[in-house]
């Protein structure tokens, strides 16, 4: 459902969030495996105590009209991700057009290749 | 002038105009306004809160489902609300707000939920309203947020609007099914209709003339569709649905109009709606004690839990040595 309620008039602004102090579960990730022959794929994240009671709530969360095969469950810490101002470093456009196969002209004599 | 020749600083906020321009999702990882930041964090946490708290009108039907298949069919929808509000507290996660927090500011009434589940539900014809209208009412406006420029806010979008299909359908098919029956049943369809129409619209919020926040958001692209276009659209696809069901929605207004290609429809009660957003409509006190106490009485199956990791954590020696 959606739903956006209005602000009543005179109601305060509020900033939330970035609050370290926090007592909650460890948070996972979760990824799922559509069928066999697919990669698990990410799906969402849940709270959970320990490593099997996560699963059985990415069961409950994720797969209740049979979404997948398989449920990996990763600690959201153990993910190490790359930075976005890093993006010129990791995926830099330096053109090496060289590693494409459109880049090399074969004769049409030559047949499909 | 590329985003690489700007400053360290600079780089940011060039980049988040860039890619909002260009159409592609803003991610967790990447500079964001305080102000965006802020805007999804309530409107995605009022979300949630609303798939959770809308479990309550819904729930009050499970144990007098008129048979064993609707009684089946209405846990497995409220299963899914609950699902739906799991979702979305993961997708407000990731821009810094914790479950804790979220939670803490329901319970304590400083973050809302739509004033639509402020209603009672009290027949059972009321479950095919809600189904038909509200779910209806929220697919139109979830089926906008699947064009979201929140990438973690769109995609749980995709996944809750692929499942709402099926409430709406169940909620049309119990209103068939009463329309279809005794004189009795159709005048319970009809009385749940009365009750439920213009809760249904007020659900799209404030005129756009009234809607403070509408023209920021829209252009963060956080909503693609103005508050008045999507009540439209929800009118327009809903009076032929009721005219099927041979229903008379209550509004001596509604008529269509040729020249627009639209439905025209009466003006809605706006002081019957600040009236329940600011906490006095029917079931206000009600839904947020039932959660209150709910999450109290829960307390011990958390507690159980968190013991149980803990012995799982336990190195086996230990277990032989008490």
């Amino acid at each position: 459902m959606t739903y956006s309620v209005p602000k009543v008039a005179g109601e305060a602004e509020m900033t939330v969030g970035r609050d370290e102090a926090t007592s909650q579960w460890p948070m996972w990730e979760v990824f799922i495996r559509q069928r066999r022959g697919l990669s698990h794929v990410h799906v969402g994240s849940l709270h959970a105590p320990d490593a099997e009671t996560a699963l059985m709530s990415a069961r409950d969360v994720y797969t209740r009209r049979v979404e997948g095969v398989s449920i990996w469950v990763v600690p959201s810490t153990e993910i190490v991700a790359s930075d976005p101002d890093d993006a010129e470093a990791f995926f830099g456009s330096i053109e090496k057009p060289y590693r494409h196969a459109t880049h090399y002209e074969i004769p049409d004599e030559v047949g499909q290749m | 002038m590329s985003a690489d020749q700007l400053g360290p600083d600079q780089r940011g906020p060039a980049r988040f105009e860039a890619l909002l321009e260009a159409e592609d999702k803003i991610e967790p990882t990447d500079w964001m306004p305080e102000g965006y930041r802020q805007t999804l964090i309530r409107q995605i946490a009022q979300h949630a809160h609303s798939e959770i708290i809308g479990m309550q009108p819904e729930g009050n039907w499970i144990s007098r489902a008129p048979s064993l298949r609707r009684k089946a069919i209405l846990i497995a929808k409220v299963q899914d609300e609950a699902g739906h509000g799991l979702y979305l507290y993961s997708a407000a996660e990731t821009l810094g707000v914790t479950r804790d927090e979220m939670l803490a500011m329901l319970h304590s009434g400083r973050q809302k939920y739509s004033s639509i589940f402020n209603y009672p539900t009290l027949s059972w014809a009321d479950m095919g309203t809600i189904g038909w209208l509200v779910d209806g009412a929220a697919i139109t406006n979830q089926v906008m947020l699947k064009r979201c420029s929140y990438g973690p806010y769109a995609r749980a979008m995709v996944k809750i609007c692929l499942e709402e299909s099926f409430h709406q359908r169940q909620g049309y098919e119990i209103m068939l099914t009463l329309c279809r029956g005794t004189d009795q049943q159709k005048a319970m369809a009809q009385d749940a209709l009365d009750r439920w129409w213009w809760p249904s619209l007020m659900m799209f919020g404030p005129h756009d003339s009234e809607s403070t926040h509408t023209e920021q958001s829209i252009e963060w692209k956080i909503k693609r569709v103005s508050n008045d276009d999507l009540r439209q659209q929800f009118v327009d696809m809903t009076v032929p649905q009721a005219d099927f069901l041979g229903l008379k929605i209550p509004d001596p207004n509604l008529s269509w109009n040729e020249e627009r290609g639209h439905y025209d429809f009466g003006p809605i009660d706006w002081d019957e709606f600040w009236a329940v957003v600011k906490g006095n409509g029917p079931m206000n006190r009600e839904r947020i004690e039932h959660k209150r106490q709910s999450w109290e009485e829960g307390a011990w199956v958390r507690e159980a839990a968190v013991a149980y990791a803990a012995k799982q954590l336990r190195p086996k020696h230990t277990r032989f040595a008490s």
